[in-house]
């Protein structure tokens, strides 16, 4: 009789655990929704087959954009479907190296990328910045997916100014 | 071997004196038609085992090209686009026209020895001997002013507007000046590239 109440008391202490799990579970699931609404790009739970968004066209106008910061790799304004970059081949550097740029009118790549760890130029690219994807992408045309609140250097300045003033 | 020499002599001798005989139990007409008849069938079964031998089914039966050049291809442009419309093996491979065919198929006959003797049986082969035959490719396509790409891409009826200004500017100043041809600039289209870094060696 003692035994069987002593398992009850268990069993009964097992199911609000697990109740408050869930809760608690829920609550952790709901507040990261709400903080994060790009906590995961997949709208729906992964039990459950939703239609992909559809694939974006990416930007091939040709034309460069600026820069954020001095340091941004610039990006790349044109398709690079299918372009080989791997020990056999550079498709990229079949425009953008040294030699290339009087055929192509291309940007050279910069002389930073020619540099090796020592700051050392080298003949050609190094291997360390051969990898061109990297750090250069290409823009798709899609509506940001959240709102941006970078402001560039500029910008920083020339609000101080105003604020001075 | 003398007898051998004086046998194999009254045999062809034999052959001779019944070619040059006229035909003693067949009608001329029987012959005519006969070899008219015969001819059409020689020439059709011909021109169809030429074609059977110029589609992309006949490529990759053999398992060089299919896990090799045709995984490769799969990915490209040439084989899945918007419009559906493809480029097969022979169309970028095999010239169009009659004569350059036949004379393109008496070439290959080297890959059916290539074939046979396993000169790329296995991936390790065939990256080894890429270089080589992406030149031989290259430099087909250089000399016939890449006859291949033209069959569907003309010159003619080429809207540089449509292009992107990148792709424009460098037809109008290197395709219509003749300068160069489409191979120059675009190879590694349809199947990936060798050490490209060699080709100033090899060539």
């Amino acid at each position: 009789m003692r035994c069987q109440s002593r398992s009850r008391v268990i069993r009964s202490a097992f199911v609000l655990l697990a109740a408050c799990i869930v809760v608690i579970g829920a609550g952790v699931v709901a507040d990261a929704e709400d903080e994060y609404p790009l906590a995961t790009l997949r709208s729906a739970p992964i039990s459950k087959h939703v239609v992909p968004p559809k694939m974006p066209k990416v930007v091939n106008s040709d034309i460069r954009q600026a820069r954020n910061y001095p340091e941004q790799p610039p990006l790349i304004p044109h398709t690079i479907r299918g372009y080989q970059v791997d020990l056999n081949f550079n498709k990229c550097l079949s425009c953008h190296a040294r030699t290339a740029t009087e055929d192509s009118q291309a940007p050279m790549v910069s002389v930073t990328h020619f540099m090796d760890r020592d700051g050392q130029v080298r003949a050609s690219v190094s291997p360390r910045r051969y990898f061109c994807t990297q750090c250069h992408v290409v823009q798709n045309e899609v509506k940001p997916l959240t709102e941006n609140t970078f402001i560039d250097v500029d910008r920083v300045i020339s609000d101080v100014m105003k604020k001075g003033n | 071997m003398r007898g051998f020499y004086n046998r194999a002599k009254e045999r062809v001798k034999g052959y001779w004196h019944t070619l040059s005989t006229p035909s003693k139990y067949f009608s001329l007409g029987f012959l005519t038609v006969g070899g008219f008849i015969a001819g059409i069938i020689f020439w059709g079964a011909f021109n169809t085992a030429l074609e059977v031998t110029n589609t992309e089914t006949f490529c990759v039966s053999c398992h060089e090209m299919r896990d090799n050049v045709f995984a490769e291809l799969k990915s490209t442009i040439h084989y899945t686009n918007r419009s559906g419309v493809r480029a097969t093996c022979p169309d970028c491979h095999v010239p169009h026209e009659w004569t350059d065919k036949i004379a393109r198929k008496m070439q290959a006959s080297k890959e059916v020895w290539g074939k046979i003797f396993g000169t790329i049986n296995t991936r390790e082969k065939f990256l080894e001997k890429r270089l080589e035959l992406a030149l031989h490719e290259w430099e087909r396509l250089k000399a016939n002013d890449s006859l291949e790409c033209r069959n569907c891409h003309n010159f003619q009826f080429m809207d540089f507007t449509q292009q992107s200004k990148r792709a424009a500017d460098h037809h109008e100043r290197f395709l219509t000046s003749k300068e160069k041809t489409c191979i120059d600039c675009h190879k590694g289209i349809a199947h990936q590239l060798p050490d490209m870094s060699k080709t100033v060696a090899a060539q």
